[in-house]
């Protein structure tokens, strides 16, 4: 009862507060009414097809009920109208009178919009002929997982925007919600075929200006296209409700030159690397801690809470947890079933923890790893090296 | 039911036959098709406004950017349970209790054809809106983690990870499914077998022929959904695979089967409505209704081709090219007949002479917005523009035109047309119209700027959203809470109406024409006891 007693609290003061405040700014806000300026062909053809829609159906709307005002007008009781007896056309004059709008709402349905919306629909699945490269994208609760298989990259892409703009305890910021750590990099002018999977639940994956939007269904591949013609940055966000921060899954792409693009393949292919290297090496436990921090804080935070505190029922707390406090490896350095590290690397089916061993590095895991079992007043004291969780995949 | 049936009775003037007193055991075990409907109609509005308060804490939330009243747990929660409360709840028992009430009027039937099978339908209701919004009150109590938290559509494979709201959803749907077959059943019976001598089925009211298809429609999908939420019990509990990949079973499967009954469903709770809106119409032109023929056929064709056209829901899905094409053409069609109702109605006003009354004022109002309803819907059959408007607030706008405009302002064209046959008193004109036009203008600032917000990029189902989309989510807000207070108008005006008022007349409608208004106002609780001839 308390939680309905400080909703209905929370709900009156901040409602009579914001409509003072919003509603003398309504008037000289910038409104979007259209599409957002379209970056690819198929964005461009879909506006294109949009709004001849939006003409047509205008028309059949103003004819229509222009008829229908005209006749509440003209045939009321109150001008003296008397009314007529008839219940169907009668002859043929009629007769071809009541059919002439049938034949022109099927001229419309399958000529003036069904061809274009053939070719369009046909432009739109022909993902394969002369496409340039590929792009992997996953999708997972609640982030994105992006994939260049002909040059082995691949890397996380979260949410950027800090949780205390969404907490409203500081100013929002420009691309509030629009904004993530890695973006997806794309040459501009190029055909990029997109393949689509999910390791969880369905996504969408959805820039508006690129005109497509693709669900990532786990188990199957789906697929799209986009070729950008504009450099610039788009943005857009996870269109299928999936879960808990289905709202906070945003979709960041840079559109870059060629040579730009190939320069950053680059970086990024060396930037891997030296991380691969990393888990070769002995770390130490304070560089772990200060690395598991902030694979914590991307990763883990968004369900386990930053103290580690959990969001009951659904997220486990991680402070005091058995699971967490409990033996790291079994006495010969296996894994142990169910254990902390099982956990983390392999996940648990039905729930959403995910496997987060196809997604984060061996350094990465082990210094989350290390973090959690030594933060949020767990004490254990031991550590996991990246070497050892590369023999335990 | 009595074999001893008075002339009077049956005319309606001078006597009334006492109605049946008693107290709750009476509204516990009553067969009568009248108390029924009365029963029907009462748990409806009842569950509108609950339905009506979830979604205005969610609009509320989405007032201004960030979360400002609930976290995304509870927001999810309270999106799907709305449109399961509003769908099943609300409008399929509105329905149904017209027909309760308006199908033995119409077509000159003592009662129901199978009355302790109608009893039974309507006491599975409350049980299945308990079970529904149960979990709300657990979770409060720190029992579970709420209710369903998937969204209406319960999409796996979030329905298989969600918490245990999604099974008390799945049996509340199972209990709602029995209830609608069996009021389906019966309504068909009815139909079929107790029409009065002379009424052939090309002489049967549009009301009843909209609801006959309803029923057919009814027996023929909720079974599949009654499956599809089986399947996804024995995956969450029993180890079956149907939706999972991972051993052999396909999630878009749930997509498929959902929608098979989800697009019918449509039309389930509008044909209905079609079915009274030629009635109304032509009561206040004072003119019959035209083209009944083919409304009926295109009645038909509506309810044959709602089964063929499922999939243009998750074109997003992926589909191979041909599959789309077909649902996108076969989609279009359904534009024609739905044409010819349109025409139908704007011909049957045509030459009348009409009056505007609150029925006429909201069968209008239904006809103008379930216009846009129609007119979006067909672009949206489009795959290729369906890309960008598929899971957006375009779509939410649409199906909201659909079924508030086309489906609740229907119900309302319903009760106040009937409200004076049913109560025997007539209702406040003037709170009729305070009602319609609040509801109407409210209603477009609610919904009008979500076709934009779509437009311009923003997803449903999102607790929180970029500052572009701040302006028009305020607006919808402002509208949705007057949307919202206005039903309290709608509300203490039946509620008069019940207690008193002027005594409306048998005919209540100078334009009225139909078996129903031949009848006193109130009709007797036993009426057409002897049928009457059709000539
Ligand atoms: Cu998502």
């Amino acid at each position: 009862m308390k939680i309905l007693y400080r909703f209905c609290l929370r709900a009156g003061i901040s409602l009579s507060g914001l409509l003072l405040a919003v509603l003398p700014s309504l008037a000289h806000a910038d409104y979007s009414w259209n599409f957002p300026t379209p970056v690819t062909p198929i964005a461009r053809d879909t506006l294109e097809i949009h709004n001849h829609f939006m003409i047509v159906i205008t028309i059949l709307f103003v004819v229509v009920f222009g008829i229908m005002i005209y006749s509440m007008v003209k045939h009321r009781k109150s001008v003296g109208h008397q009314p007529a007896r008839f219940t169907g056309p009668t002859g043929t004059v009629q007769w071809i009178w009541a059919l002439v709008p049938f034949a022109i709402l099927l001229f419309i349905d399958y000529v003036l919009m069904g061809i274009p919306a053939y070719h369009a629909v046909l432009d739109m699945e022909d993902t394969r002929t002369k496409a340039d490269m590929v792009l992997k994208v996953t999708g997972m609760q609640w982030k994105w997982q992006y994939e260049y298989p002909d040059s082995g990259i691949k890397y996380l892409s979260t949410t950027s925007t800090p949780r205390e703009q969404i907490a409203n305890k500081e100013a929002k910021g420009e691309h509030y919600l629009l904004e993530v750590d890695n973006p997806v990099v794309l040459p501009v002018g190029k055909k990029v075929r997109i393949l689509l999977t999910s390791t969880d639940v369905i996504h969408t994956w959805w820039v508006p200006q690129f005109g497509v939007k693709r669900d990532a269904i786990p188990g199957f591949l789906r697929e799209t296209w986009v070729k950008i013609e504009q450099p610039g940055t788009y943005r857009g966000q996870c269109a299928e409700l999936c879960g808990k921060d289905h709202g906070f899954m945003p979709v960041v792409v840079h559109a870059v030159p060629e040579p730009e693009y190939l320069a950053w393949v680059d970086e990024k292919k060396s930037k891997l690397a030296a991380a691969a290297a990393g888990s070769d090496k002995t770390w130490s436990k304070e560089d772990l801690l200060a690395a598991g921090k902030d694979v914590y804080e991307k990763q883990c935070a968004v369900c386990h809470q930053s103290e580690g505190q959990g969001l009951a029922p659904a997220f486990p707390a991680l402070a005091g947890s058995k699971i967490v406090t409990g033996p790291l490896l079994s006495p010969e350095g296996k894994l142990l079933k169910d254990s902390h590290v099982d956990r983390v690397l392999n996940g648990k089916e039905g729930t959403a923890m995910q496997a987060f061993k196809n997604t984060l590095s061996d350094t990465d895991l082990a210094a989350v790893i290390t973090y959690e079992r030594n933060s949020f007043g767990n004490k254990k004291g031991d550590l996991i090296q990246p070497a050892q969780i590369k023999s335990l995949r | 039911m009595s074999t001893a049936p008075s002339i009077e009775h049956e005319t309606g003037h001078g006597h009334h036959a006492e109605p049946y007193q008693g107290g709750v055991m009476r509204w516990l075990t009553t067969t009568n098709h009248k108390d029924i409907g009365t029963m029907y109609l009462t748990f409806a509005l009842i569950m509108f406004f609950i339905g009506g308060a979830m979604i205005l804490a969610v609009r509320a939330e989405l007032f201004q950017p960030g979360l400002q009243l609930m976290q995304p747990e509870f927001f999810n929660q309270l999106i799907g349970v709305h449109a399961l409360v509003m769908i099943f709840a609300a409008l399929m028992p509105a329905a149904t209790g017209f027909a309760n009430w308006q199908i033995p009027l119409m077509i000159g039937a003592p009662d129901m054809a199978l009355p302790r099978i109608n009893n039974w339908g309507f006491w599975l209701l409350p049980p299945a809106a308990a079970l529904l919004t149960l979990p709300f009150i657990l979770a409060l109590f720190g029992i579970g983690d709420g209710a369903v938290n998937t969204g209406w559509t319960l999409y796996a494979p979030l329905s298989v990870q969600g918490g245990m709201g999604v099974d008390f959803a799945i049996f509340s749907i199972h209990i709602l499914g029995v209830s609608s077959i069996l009021g389906s059943i019966n309504i068909i019976v009815t139909i079929f077998n107790l029409r009065a001598p002379g009424m052939t089925m090309m002489k049967l009211p549009l009301f009843a022929w909209g609801w006959l298809i309803t029923a057919f429609l009814l027996i023929a999908t909720i079974p599949v959904l009654a499956g599809a939420v089986t399947m996804l019990l024995t995956d969450r509990h029993f180890g079956t695979s149907f939706f999972n990949a991972a051993g052999g079973g396909d999630p878009i499967l749930f997509q498929h089967l959902f929608w098979f009954f989800g697009h019918p469903e449509v039309y389930i709770l509008l044909l209905p409505i079609w079915g009274l809106i030629p009635h109304v119409l032509g009561t206040f032109s004072r003119k019959p209704i035209y083209g009944y023929k083919a409304q009926v056929y295109s009645f038909i064709a509506i309810g044959v081709l709602s089964v063929v056209v499922w999939a243009h829901h998750f074109f997003t899905a992926g589909m191979p090219v041909p599959a789309l094409l077909y649902f996108m053409y076969s989609t279009m069609f359904i534009s024609l007949p739905l044409a010819v109702l349109f025409f139908c109605w704007v011909a049957t006003m045509w030459r009348g002479a009409m009056t505007f009354e609150t029925p006429m004022l909201f069968a209008q109002g239904f006809i103008v917005l379930f216009g846009l309803a129609g007119l979006t819907g067909l672009v949206l059959a489009d795959v290729a523009a369906d890309a960008q408007y598929h899971h957006s607030y375009f779509v939410v706008a649409h199906f909201h035109y659909a079924l508030f405009a086309g489906g609740i302002m229907g119900v309302m064209t319903g009760v106040y047309y009937w409200l004076p046959k049913w109560t025997g008193h007539m209702f406040s004109e003037t709170l009729g119209k305070w009602h319609f036009w609040l509801t109407v203008i409210s209603f477009n600032l609610t919904f009008m700027p979500q076709f934009f917000l779509g437009l311009a990029g923003m997803p449903r189902r999102i607790p929180d959203y970029a500052l572009q989309f701040a302006e028009f989510n305020a607006i919808s807000t402002v509208g949705a809470f007057i949307l919202g207070f206005s039903q309290l108008i709608f509300a203490y005006n039946i509620w008069k109406c019940v207690k008193g008022g002027t005594k409306a007349t048998d005919k209540v409608w100078e334009g009225a024409d139909g078996l129903e208004w031949d009848l006193s106002s109130p009709p007797p609780h036993h009426s057409w006891e002897i049928q009457p001839v059709i000539k």
